[in-house]
């Protein structure tokens, strides 16, 4: 099984496999979006304190979750990279983070959208905002970090470290609104209480979230190969692979 | 169907500006992340391209 695992995280083998796969997920990530749009704006009914208002939803959490998820699977390749110093870790680490970094500015943008109108303001100093805009900004210092030191092996290293150092965030973001009197309302859905909100309306959601998830590991299937094309270049097996004209 | 009409639709009982800024931005910067991943991938193929023509100029004059 292990033998196995290291099979997958060699570059050459994981570009060919991420090759075949991220058309399905794209595939499926299309679909979900579809099912999920017509649950959240033809099949969902009106809220009762929020009206139509509350039909950012469908956007606003499933982007804050992938924010704060994409974050933590670059932290886990980071430790991984680190750990048995593989190549692919530090490519699958780089992949996720542009996709993390819109969907963090997404939860930020929509959620300026929805305070507006149903708090009055388009932000406040909250815990739970101040933690998602910290998160935004260490995607940022990943980003610029790796893009600015050109040895891969060096850049993997450093961008490691702040994708682990920063995942302490994620936690806090997350529980922000039990540990902090927060504007922002707590959890709509947990692992421990029944939703508390409208079944459709939760589908729409969940459905969205999926849709997100798919869509998320789709393109970073896709960056992945990109990035290994450009670094494994003078290698022998990119030399023999036949690349459309 | 809950809407009335189109207008009704895009009205969102008054709070159109707000869910629809929501859904277009999401929708035009994933559509730009797309993009820009496509740009990236066709210039790394044909740096490929380059170098393997490359190496096969070398391979023959040898």
């Amino acid at each position: 099984m292990t033998i196995r695992w290291f099979h997958y995280a060699a570059p050459q083998t994981f570009y060919g496999l991420a090759g075949r796969l991220w058309p399905w997920f794209a595939a499926l990530a299309t679909l979900l979006a579809v099912a999920g749009l017509w649950i959240g704006f033809a099949v969902a009914p009106t809220d009762a304190q929020q009206g139509e208002g509350y039909r950012i939803i469908f956007v606003h959490v499933p982007v804050s979750w992938m924010s704060m998820v994409i974050y933590l699977a670059m932290a886990f390749w980071s430790v991984l990279g680190l750990t048995f110093n593989t190549r692919l870790s530090g490519m699958m680490t780089r992949a996720l983070a542009p996709t993390g970094a819109i969907f963090a500015f997404l939860s930020l943008w929509t959620g300026a959208l929805w305070g507006k109108p149903m708090w009055g303001t388009w932000w406040v100093w909250d815990a739970r905002l101040t933690s998602e805009l910290i998160l935004f900004f260490l995607y940022l210092g990943y980003i610029a970090l790796t893009s600015a030191i050109d040895d891969p092996r060096r850049s993997d290293r450093a961008g490691a470290l702040i994708a682990i150092v920063g995942a302490v965030n994620v936690p806090i973001i997350y529980f922000s609104v039990k540990w902090w009197n927060t504007l922002h309302q707590g959890a709509s859905v947990s692992l421990t209480q029944a939703p508390s909100m409208a079944r459709i309306m939760l589908w729409g959601m969940l459905l969205m979230a999926l849709a997100f998830w798919m869509y998320s590991i789709a393109l970073v299937l896709y960056r992945v190969r990109t990035l290994i094309l450009v670094r494994e270049r003078h290698t022998e097996w990119v030399q023999q692979l036949e690349v459309r004209p | 169907m809950r809407w009335q009409s189109w207008a009704d639709f895009w009205a969102m009982g008054g709070y159109g500006l707000y869910v629809w800024g929501s859904m277009v931005v999401t929708f035009l910067l994933m559509a730009l992340e797309v993009f820009m991943a496509r740009q990236a991938r066709l210039q790394a193929e044909r740096e490929v391209r380059q170098s393997q023509a490359l190496n096969q100029q070398d391979g023959e004059s040898v």
